[in-house]
């Protein structure tokens, strides 16, 4: 079984923290505990040391230790993180101003991410317009979407729920509402959603994603000067932002 | 002492009363006197700051609350892009160098005034040219721009904002940047005193020095790319828009080119500055004075390899992101050497616990904090969950504000004697750097929180759960604003009514303490000649002499 990586990300993350605590506590305290020991009430007369090869190199050899063996850690999680298992069921992703869009291989399109459980996902991200980051913050990892190549990373999904990806690349004035849907559900119910192609949710067919390419273009020109718009806009977009909140774990 | 130098005659006038060619405002907008450019340097400089701190307050007053609290997301996104650019551009590259470079780099090394004199002239008026273009792009043309300050194609290609013209703006401050760095490596190299060896100059010199290296030979690329941004806009030439066969990452390695050793510019000279402020304090020579310089210098090397860390999550190769990590821990390790090496000089001081001296032990304590949480954004999985969150940026507010931005104040406190003659109230600004300590740390710590949990930064509005932090961290912002505005009010109230101050008020021992304050015109009457390191203090000499003995 390979390691899940989000447990990864959150191992990683500690170790580096734990470290960092233990050397930020080393720091502090020496700090203080001499500025109270070696105050001039305290200690009126200096003495003059101008340094000390052995504790000059104790305290590069000890870091440069800590680092390696942070960099080897983290190392290792990052090739599970690209290496991609075969198997894995593939998602296209597609950013554009201002929302996420997927796309199954029997090209069913959805504005929202339904997954099977304990399933391989790899997402190949792609964009329309400018950059965004398809950002999965539950599962630890996100890859920027660019415009004119493809970025990919992969999950397990290992836990039913309601989660959700959002846009960690600024993309202009509704970056801060990129948000999508991420529901983990049971393999069976997953595969009769993706196959019910007349009840589907599809909200973007091929034909209207091609119309709103230049529409979206359309909105970043007239929106950027029209900050009248962006206040209306605001009551529609702060109840999306409680729905995602709502769906999410 | 150095000898040969003797503190100049009660009469002789300091540099403020020096009768010139010219009266009044001309005097200062026509001199070339490295301490008048100084002064001016740090009279805009401090405008600019504080406006952007205004910014800061405003953006935070609008997390407050979800949903809109005070503005429109459109004004939102312009506030931090406006926040950045002129924090990052005309304060914290420019500060230290531009501000006490220019007055202590002449003196610490005993010149008469850096090598081209009127070519520092040049660098202020560019400066000044390229900060007023940054603030007219805010009111001409097509609305304040709102790309952030990194000014990522394809959307500041797309944007109707006025992009071209801060882009100019920077393009014209990097400029002044390449050219007083010019001005200083070939002061350091040819102006020092006799006596002045390379390894006897004061640590504040080395840190310039490595500095003005980044700043010739980093800010040429960043001009580079921003001529081409401007080019894209207007002929759509298509080296960055992938619609017209250009490539998005292209952008992002040239603009991480100049902008991470950049980074090093707005830091290494507050690593000086710290280096010169603890042994002041501690009446001892500095713990390790070569593996402090050397480190200087390694920081500078290694800096110009790591900038692919910004770029984790872009898609760039895999091997490159396993080489840029690697290089990114590597140039943790100076760092950390510089604070073993400070935290080490205090050990058998005898220390005098100033407000210069508590800005620097607050710069200790909030620059770690900022350099271990870096090692989190150098490791390759972490990242890519943390990177664009809020993670990042209380880490580069813990280095940048943390690092630079604390150094600034704790160098006004330093020289303010030495610049302006005068004393400020000392009790008051100990309360204000408490008060910043915790506000900083009320403001920015939440921070760290947030973005593990997974709020992206440059949002607008955000999820329920992050809502407590937001309000801590905002709390946190009205403790550090008062702080700062107690600091800026007891300066001014020293620069009115402040004591006289004597010529080395701190029991300093570089050569800036052997002449008056404020300086007379041409700092010291006579070429001083060294033949000692910068950090000896008289009772250690003493002391010496008496073991020689």
């Amino acid at each position: 079984m390979r390691p899940d990586i989000a447990t990864q990300v959150d191992s990683t993350f500690w170790m580096i923290t734990g470290t960092s605590i233990v050397l930020l506590l080393i720091i502090t305290v020496a700090m203080l505990y001499f500025l109270y020991k070696y105050s001039a009430k305290r200690n009126p007369v200096p003495e003059a040391i101008e340094g000390n090869t052995t504790l000059e190199i104790v305290w590069t050899v000890i870091p440069v230790i800590l680092v390696m063996i942070m960099f080897f850690i983290s190392w290792a999680g990052f090739r599970n993180m690209r290496d991609v298992p075969k198997d894995a069921m593939v998602v296209k992703v597609t950013g554009q101003m201002w929302k996420w869009s997927f796309e199954y291989d029997n090209k069913k399109k959805s504005d929202t991410l339904i997954l099977p459980l304990n399933k391989d996902v790899k997402f190949e991200i792609g964009s329309v317009d400018v950059n965004h980051s398809f950002y999965l913050p539950h599962f630890r990892v996100k890859e920027d979407a660019i415009p004119g190549r493809t970025n990919y990373f992969w999950i397990r999904t290992n836990e039913e729920g309601r989660f959700y990806a959002a846009c960690a690349e600024y993309c202009g004035l509704n970056h801060w509402n990129m948000y999508a849907p991420l529901v983990v559900v049971p393999e069976g119910e997953f595969l009769v959603w993706k196959n019910t192609f007349p009840a589907d949710t599809t909200k973007t067919t091929a034909a209207d994603s091609l119309k709103k390419v230049p529409a979206a273009t359309d909105t970043l020109k007239t929106a950027a000067n029209d900050t009248s718009k962006a206040a209306g806009q605001k009551t529609d977009t702060a109840r999306t932002v409680k729905d995602t909140s709502a769906i999410k774990k | 002492m150095a000898n040969g130098t003797i503190a100049a005659p009660a009469a002789e006038v300091d540099f403020y009363h020096v009768k010139g060619r010219h009266k009044g405002l001309l005097s200062w907008l026509l001199t070339t006197d490295h301490k008048r450019i100084g002064i001016m340097y740090l009279t805009v400089m401090s405008v600019f700051f504080l406006t952007a701190m205004t910014f800061g307050v405003l953006m935070r007053l609008e997390m407050l609350s979800p949903g809109e609290t005070i503005m429109s997301a459109q004004t939102y996104n312009s506030l931090f892009t406006l926040h950045g650019v002129i924090m990052i551009f005309l304060f914290i590259i420019p500060g230290i160098p531009a501000v006490f470079g220019n007055f202590f780099l002449p003196i610490q090394i005993g010149a008469m005034d850096v090598q081209f004199p009127r070519l520092n002239l040049l660098s202020w008026y560019l400066y000044i040219i390229g900060g007023a273009l940054a603030i007219f792009s805010l009111f001409g043309g097509g609305g304040w721009v709102d790309t952030g300050w990194t000014f990522y194609v394809p959307y500041s290609v797309r944007t109707t904002t006025n992009v071209s013209l801060s882009v100019f703006a920077a393009f014209v401050l990097g400029f002044s940047s390449i050219l007083t760095g010019l001005n200083f490596i070939t002061t350091i190299h040819r102006l020092r005193c006799p006596g002045m060896t390379f390894f006897r100059m004061p640590l504040f010199i080395w840190s310039i020095y490595a500095t003005s290296w980044i700043q010739v030979l980093a800010t040429p690329v960043v001009g580079i790319t921003l001529v081409l941004i401007i080019l894209e806009r207007a002929f759509g030439i298509g080296v960055f828009d992938p619609t017209l066969g250009g490539d998005p990452i292209l952008y992002q390695h040239l603009f991480w080119i100049y902008s991470h050793p950049a980074v090093y510019i707005m830091i290494l000279p507050a690593m000086g500055v710290v280096s010169e402020i603890i042994p002041t304090f501690a009446r001892k020579p500095i713990f390790g004075y070569v593996p402090i310089a050397i480190s200087s210098l390694a920081i500078a090397l290694v800096g110009y390899l790591v900038w692919g860390h910004h770029m984790f999550s872009s898609g760039i190769s895999d091997t490159s992101r396993v080489i840029f990590s690697l290089l990114t821990f590597i140039v943790a390790l100076p760092s950390g050497i510089k604070v073993f090496n400070w935290v080490a000089t205090l050990y058998k001081g005898s220390i005098e616990m100033t407000a210069p001296m508590l800005y620097a032990m607050l710069f200790l304590f909030i620059f770690s904090i900022g350099g271990l949480t870096g090692l989190v954004l150098g490791a390759l999985n972490t990242d890519l969950h943390v990177t664009d969150t809020y993670f990042v940026v209380a880490h580069f507010h813990y280095v940048m504000f943390g690092g630079m931005g604390i150094i600034f104040f704790a160098s006004i406190h330093y020289w303010f004697p030495k610049m302006f003659g005068k004393m400020y109230n000392e009790k008051m600004a100990k309360v204000a750097a408490y008060i910043i300590g915790i506000g900083f740390n009320t403001l920015y710590f939440p921070m760290f929180i947030m973005g593990y949990m997974g709020m992206p930064r440059r949002y607008y509005d955000y999820l329920p759960e992050f809502q407590v932090y937001h309000l801590i961290s905002t709390v946190g912002s009205w403790i550090l604003v008062s702080g700062i505005l107690i600091m800026v009010a007891n300066l001014l109230s020293g620069l009115r009514n402040g004591s006289k101050a004597p010529s080395n008020p701190w029991g300093g021992t570089t050569l800036e303490w052997t002449v008056p304050s404020p300086p007379p015109l041409l700092n010291f009457d006579q070429i001083p000649t060294v033949d000692h390191g910068p950090y000896e203090h008289p009772e250690i000499a003493k002391r010496k002499e008496i073991k020689d003995e």
